[in-house]
């Protein structure tokens, strides 16, 4: 069974196709949709999710384990963006909107009544689809989140915030000589990590990614991936996307949505060469969706 | 499509097609060029005429003196150029808190029921002629102090400017896409935190711009003035006295029958015009620069 750390040694990445050694080095249990022995990050429990009278999610139960990455997949519609979305409550912006069952993140529920919603976006980061850095400087962008919610002291201590987020997020060689100009300035890739940097940057557990390079051209793509691959060691990740290439690359284990329900989960190379359900290898050889 | 067509064909019906579609762009082109010209017709004559009849009369003294009493010669309107920049500055001290603010609740809380009905009430005074404003501020601030005065101007203005300024301010807040607000409550801001950090920093340079657009409007601006500010031919300075302004006085001379007052009202005009262009050429400054920061 891999451990995270001498996993990451011997998978790290070579500077080229970040690439494959999803599949290639992910190792070799049996496949089977309880996880490895990583802890249990988030546990959805009979999820089941409505806007107004519109039901998006039906019944979900689904693992993730820590520190691995879970991709997301289905066609359009099929309740994914909805689930990542539960997580963290964005959803609750939106009126109208009801629920049933449960998601537990670190064994905690994400809906009991007296649970602080601040306090749970603040451990779990979230990327979206379109890059969304603030009108403020690299720096700003950065800082804006752990000054607001009091996580540092003093400008120095901020300083090496900013900069350890910038290291981690792949993006501090490209802009620590212009943190103080605009991050608008930056191209949609630079942005996107940005917007990674901004959420590493409040200490969460959990990252949870919204098709995050499906605006990004190939090079950028796969500067995201690569960054996704190095995160996994400190972090829990559930990423959404439309390319299955992409799920197949970065993530350890992916799950299978359609129609609003949890069709099949698994060990990504199990679920991509050997799928049990037949809507799963329909998808997957692209028979439709 | 028939593979058996000829080539040779196929490029002549798409020829034919071609000069049509040409000779479409063309005339609507045409037409639109000449209706903008038509709109820019209007403000060069108004220029060539303000500058023919008034720029004569522009000189030191016009900045620098009180008007002079009948009969005599030169004089200025400095007074009334003073008084203008109050009466807007103290209007937009009144006015844009207020109007930002509901701006701001429109756009983020505006579905509920008092959303709808501040929405309805804004529309409503966006309309309601100035003249009925100067008259309402009169009743209530006027006839309240017992006289005329720059506040009672002031605050005619600010009840012009607020709807003006609500409804822009609510049209570039709704325009903040709606994953900036998301980014910042995905990291743990609360409501209140988001909109002030990060939805008004994005939406800045278009509330600037509306609240600029509303100074120059209520700068040029008579009626509300009328039975509120009244005039005065004299400096003054305090918050209850009456005050000047150039509106006023382009009135009072241009009604009056001296020909040196005529020839005065002209470029009270031109530097009325040229403060609200100042105004106006800020704002342009403002939306290309958007986002700046620090």
């Amino acid at each position: 069974m891999e451990n995270p750390t001498a996993a990451s040694k011997t998978k790290k990445p070579a500077s080229n196709p970040a690439t494959k050694m999803a599949i290639e080095h992910a190792d070799d249990s049996p496949s089977a949709p309880a996880p490895d022995k990583a802890r249990l990050a988030i546990e959805a429990r009979a999820f089941s999710f409505w806007y107004g009278s519109t039901q998006a999610l039906d019944s979900i139960d689904l693992k993730v384990p820590e520190r691995r990455v879970t991709a997301l997949i289905g066609p359009s519609g099929c309740g994914k963006s909805t689930f990542l979305r539960s997580i963290n409550r964005m959803n609750d912006l939106i009126p109208k909107i009801r629920h049933e069952g449960d998601i537990l993140l670190e064994n905690d529920s994400v809906y009991r009544a007296d649970r602080d919603v601040v306090q749970l976006r603040k451990s779990v980061g979230m990327v979206f689809q379109k890059s969304n850095p603030f009108p403020k400087s690299i720096y700003q962008n950065v800082a804006y989140g752990p000054r607001v919610n009091g996580l540092v002291k003093g400008k120095r201590e901020m300083d090496a915030l900013v900069e350890s987020s910038l290291r981690q997020a792949a993006l501090w060689d490209e802009v620590k000589d212009r943190l103080d100009s605009s991050a608008l300035g930056l191209s949609g890739g630079q942005q996107q990590r940005l917007c990674i940097a901004r959420a590493l940057a409040v200490s969460p557990e959990v990252i949870l990614m919204d098709e995050p390079a499906s605006a990004l051209d190939p090079i950028a793509t796969q500067k995201i991936e690569e960054l996704i691959y190095e995160l996994k060691n400190d972090y829990t990740i559930l990423i959404v996307t439309h390319n299955m290439q992409q799920a197949a690359r970065v993530s350890d284990y992916t799950a299978f949505f359609f129609m609003g329900r949890l069709i099949e989960v698994g060990r990504t190379e199990e679920l991509f060469t050997n799928p049990v359900e037949e809507q799963t290898e329909a998808y997957i050889t692209g028979r439709f969706g | 499509m028939a593979s058996s067509t000829p080539t040779a064909e196929r490029q002549v019906t798409g020829g034919g097609i071609s000069t049509r579609r040409k000779l479409v762009n063309q005339v609507m082109l045409t037409l639109t060029g000449v209706a903008s010209v038509l709109v820019l017709i209007p403000l060069l004559l108004i220029f060539y005429y303000l500058l023919a009849a008034g720029a004569g009369s522009i000189n030191l003294d016009f900045f620098t003196q009180l008007p002079a009493p009948v009969g005599e010669p030169g004089g200025g309107m400095a007074n009334a150029i003073v008084g203008t920049l109050s009466l807007v500055l103290l209007a937009g001290a009144i006015g844009i808190p207020i109007a930002v603010g509901a701006g701001v609740f429109l756009a983020e809380a505006g579905r509920s029921p008092l959303g709808n009905f501040v929405r309805f009430i804004a529309d409503v005074m966006n309309g309601i002629p100035s003249i009925v404003t100067g008259i309402f501020v009169w009743a209530w601030i006027v006839v309240w102090m017992g006289r005329f005065s720059l506040l009672a101007g002031s605050i005619a203005l600010a009840v012009m400017l607020i709807p003006m300024v609500t409804r822009t301010t609510e049209e570039m807040v709704r325009l903040v896409p709606r994953e900036l607000r998301e980014g910042g409550v995905a990291l743990g801001f609360t409501r209140w935190r988001t909109t002030l950090g990060i939805v008004l920093p994005a939406a800045k340079s278009g509330i600037l711009t509306g609240i600029l657009v509303a100074l120059a409007r209520i700068a040029g601006e008579t009626a509300p003035l009328l039975f509120t500010a009244f005039g005065n031919p004299f400096w003054e300075w305090r918050l209850n006295e009456p005050i000047s302004a150039l509106p006023l006085l382009i009135y009072q001379y241009a009604i009056s029958p001296y020909d040196e007052w005529h020839r005065l009202a002209w470029a009270a005009s031109l530097v009325l015009i040229g403060m609200v262009l100042a105004i106006s050429l800020m704002a342009r400054f403002i939306i290309k620069n958007p986002y700046r920061d620090r």
